[in-house]
């Protein structure tokens, strides 16, 4: 029981912070282009290149 | 937070870059503009396939325009620049969220009560339950209870009302458990519930999210504005719903009339087969009428307006398509249908439950309880995921076929259809000018070359018909001097001292580009609208799916009998617009469920009328509104492919009924007997949807 009280209240944390994180980011439009999120990684840094 | 103000002044433009689809693409067009002075800033979209673009006042769209065409890819303005794509899927991503976050986390409490949690530690575990449910519950099932109370208002029911009435009552149910610290809390499965459902919801609005902004992106022809002369001469741009009657517009070689008008000053040709399906260039003279819409062949021409806007043939033809539209809305989907039998059946079945349990002498509490296990457990669980998942599965396989579903329900009509009739000019061929294949190959290398780059010097769409089927085959272009392009007579230019030209033939009997250079005769090269890859065989198939075809063409007999020759269709020609929709009205009231083919604004009051429309990725704005499914390549095999995955799409969706239903005549006899608890109720809930989900993925196939 002791060990109860100390865990759930970090399972619910936990799990909140999961979900504050996804609220932050659909506020801040990181689902507006899932494919071009999925493509830009493989976009070159370097300009030069060819 | 300056800095973000700062930007927000720089002026913003949105263009539409179809024809991008990968990393590369997204680099080379973001580099390009980048590269530009005046541009400030430049971020691809590749999921609506925007570029959208901060830039100074010294740019403008056109610009724009050019320096994505000089990194090699085709751009448009967009009309309604600073509005915000309205997505369907946004607004359920935070109930979808919450109802898992909770369902996740009550879920592990119940696995604890399940396991053998007791007394203080079982009561504990429910409030936890319980505050964390309940907001949940609320919020993310709004979008059920809203449209349960909408259907409930008008007196009718949807699948949505046993979910919200289930919900609810379970939700009750549990709280007074909670309260009086009883044993059973259905917390979790009411969430399980609430998250299966959003999850077939996300995917039914992605899936109408993606075709939208693929459609939205191809629509572009329709001419959004023109050159204005005005009383000195001066040119100034106007947007079309700008444009008065009695001004004077320029209109340039290869571009689209924005409004209805008289011709003031030139003649040229007009290609007017978008709005009456007649594919021949009308020659149209001074003091003739020219119509919006149509696309200027020949040389510029001034136009006086006589009418624009709301009075144009265009908005004729706009209307009458409203017309029919609301004739289609009618239409009930499959699962709507079967939540009228549905909803009514369970929820007497939950009544009879309790008063059959009260009459055998069981207290009013407990009839309630097992009343609440037969709500849950017919809960439309798999119901709800049998339909959309289908969907989905199957519009992402013929997506990926090259065909865009606009509505969820299309699947249901176009698998029934019986009749379909087709277009000519842009359905049936592919609706652009293709140079003669054989005059193509007979060129020499030199002669191709210089073809080549004469034609890349002009924007004259048949000088880009001949420039796109030389590149196509590989030809090098020629280095040229002294490029002039003469309007109404062609490319002017030097090759190593000798003047070379592509122009006008003298006599034009037929449409045709002549070539002339230093070395040999001259050339010419016919130029005419072909027959779609694949249309014989597309038909043929079409046939053995027992789908009777014919053509409905607006064109002249003498170039309807020609098609409907080659391809082995009777045919109609000459036919308006209103003649269209009134045969898809005959042929409806004769009981035939009808599919219309075609790309035209001529065809939309057709496409609207008819059980189901498809329309060629290069149709008109009209046509790409108002057709349900949208085919990109050029070949017609999209058709009976499209046919094809309906028909499957529907059997699986008829087999996920058949599981659902199975699923609960083996669980509803158990929860009227009383032997349901929360734990068997999340066990037979997850296990019926996942199988549905299984069995949905089958699809993944349908488009081969």
């Amino acid at each position: 029981m002791n060990g109860v009280i100390i865990l759930l209240p970090i399972a619910l944390l936990l799990g909140l912070a999961g979900l504050a994180a996804f609220f932050w980011a659909l506020r801040n439009n990181q689902f507006d282009d899932p494919d071009g999120a999925a493509a830009r990684i493989l976009i070159d840094d370097e300009e030069d290149s060819v | 937070m300056s800095a973000a103000r700062q930007l927000s002044e720089e002026h913003t433009s949105v263009l539409a870059v179809p024809t991008m689809h990968c990393a590369g693409c997204m680099s080379k067009i973001e580099r390009g503009l980048l590269r530009r002075d005046g541009v400030i800033a430049a971020r691809v979209n590749l999921s609506s396939r925007m570029v959208t673009v901060s830039h100074d006042e010294t740019l403008d769209e056109n610009d724009l325009t050019r320096f994505i065409a000089e990194a090699g890819f085709e751009a448009q303005p967009r009309r309604r620049q600073a509005e915000r794509p309205y997505s369907a899927v946004k607004p359920l991503l935070a109930p979808l969220a919450v109802a898992a976050f909770a369902a996740m986390n009550v879920m592990l409490l119940s696995v604890s009560v399940w396991s053998g949690a007791e007394g203080s530690t079982r009561e504990l575990f429910h409030w936890i339950s319980a505050l964390i449910a309940l907001p949940a519950i609320g919020f993310a099932g709004r979008p059920f209870f809203k449209s349960a109370w909408s259907a409930v208002k008008r007196g009718s029911t949807n699948m949505d009302v046993p979910i919200s009435l289930g919900v609810i009552i379970a939700s009750g149910l549990s709280l007074y458990e909670t309260w009086v610290g009883g044993e059973h809390a259905w917390f979790d499965g009411a969430l399980m519930l609430l998250t299966f459902l959003l999850a077939g919801r996300v995917l039914d609005a992605m899936m109408r999210d993606r075709a939208r902004s693929g459609v939205e992106a191809l629509v572009s022809q329709a001419a959004k504005g023109a050159q204005v002369v005005g009383a000195d001469g001066s040119l100034t741009y106007l947007a079309a719903e700008d444009l008065q009657p009695g001004m004077v517009m320029r209109v340039a070689t290869g571009e689209r009339l924005a409004a209805d008008g008289e011709i003031v000053s030139g003649r040229s040709r007009f290609d007017q087969s978008l709005l009456t399906g007649e594919s021949r260039p009308v020659a149209v003279a001074q003091g003739e009428t020219a119509l919006a819409g149509t696309l200027n062949l020949e040389a510029p021409v001034d136009v006086r307006v006589s009418s624009a806007g709301r009075d144009t043939t265009l908005a004729e033809i706009a209307r009458l398509m409203e017309a029919s539209t609301q004739d289609r809305s009618r239409y009930v989907r499959f699962a709507d249908r079967a939540a009228r039998l549905y909803a009514p059946a369970v929820h007497s079945l939950a009544l009879l439950t309790v008063v059959g349990w009260l009459v055998a002498g069981a207290s009013l509490y407990e009839a309630l309880v097992i009343g609440v296990a037969v709500l849950i457990i017919t809960c439309p669980c798999a119901l709800g995921l049998a339909v959309p998942v289908a969907q989905v599965v199957a519009s992402s396989a013929l997506m990926r076929a090259g065909v865009m579903v606009k509505d969820g329900s299309a699947f249901e009509r176009l698998a029934g259809v019986d009749r379909a009739l087709l277009d000519k000019t842009g359905t049936l061929t592919l609706g652009r000018p293709v140079p003669d294949a054989q005059a193509i190959a007979a060129l020499g290398v030199g002669e191709a070359g210089i073809a080549l780059a004469l034609a890349s010097h002009s924007r004259h769409p048949l000088s880009r018909a001949v420039a796109k089927a030389l590149a196509a085959r590989g030809v090098v272009p020629a280095t040229l001097e002294n490029v002039v392009e003469r309007a109404g007579e062609g490319v002017f230019a030097t090759h190593n001292g000798w003047g070379v030209a592509l122009k006008r033939p003298e006599s034009s009997g037929t449409t045709a580009v002549l070539l002339r250079t230093n070395d040999g005769a001259d050339r010419l090269i016919p130029i005419a609208d072909t027959l779609r890859p694949d249309a014989r065989e597309g038909i043929a198939q079409m046939r053995l799916q027992g789908i009777e075809c014919s053509i409905l063409s607006g064109d002249t007999v003498k170039a309807v009998a020609a098609v409907a020759h080659e391809t082995g269709l009777t045919a109609q020609a000459n036919a308006r617009p209103e003649d269209k929709q009134a045969l898809v009205g005959r042929l409806r009231a004769s009981g035939h469920k009808v599919l219309m083919v075609g790309d035209g604004l001529n065809d939309g009051p057709a496409l609207a009328a008819a059980d189901v429309s498809i329309a060629p990725g290069s149709a008109s704005d009209v046509g790409l509104q108002a057709a349900d499914f949208v085919f990109v390549q050029d070949s017609l095999s999209a058709l009976p492919r499209t046919v094809r995955a309906s028909r499957k799409t529907m059997q699986v969706v008829k087999q996920n009924f058949a599981l659902a239903i199975v699923y609960n005549l083996f669980a509803v006899p158990l929860a009227i007997a009383g032997l349901v608890t929360p734990l068997i109720a999340a066990i037979a809930m997850s296990a019926s949807s996942l199988l549905v989900v299984a069995n949905s993925l089958r699809l993944m196939r349908a488009a081969k």
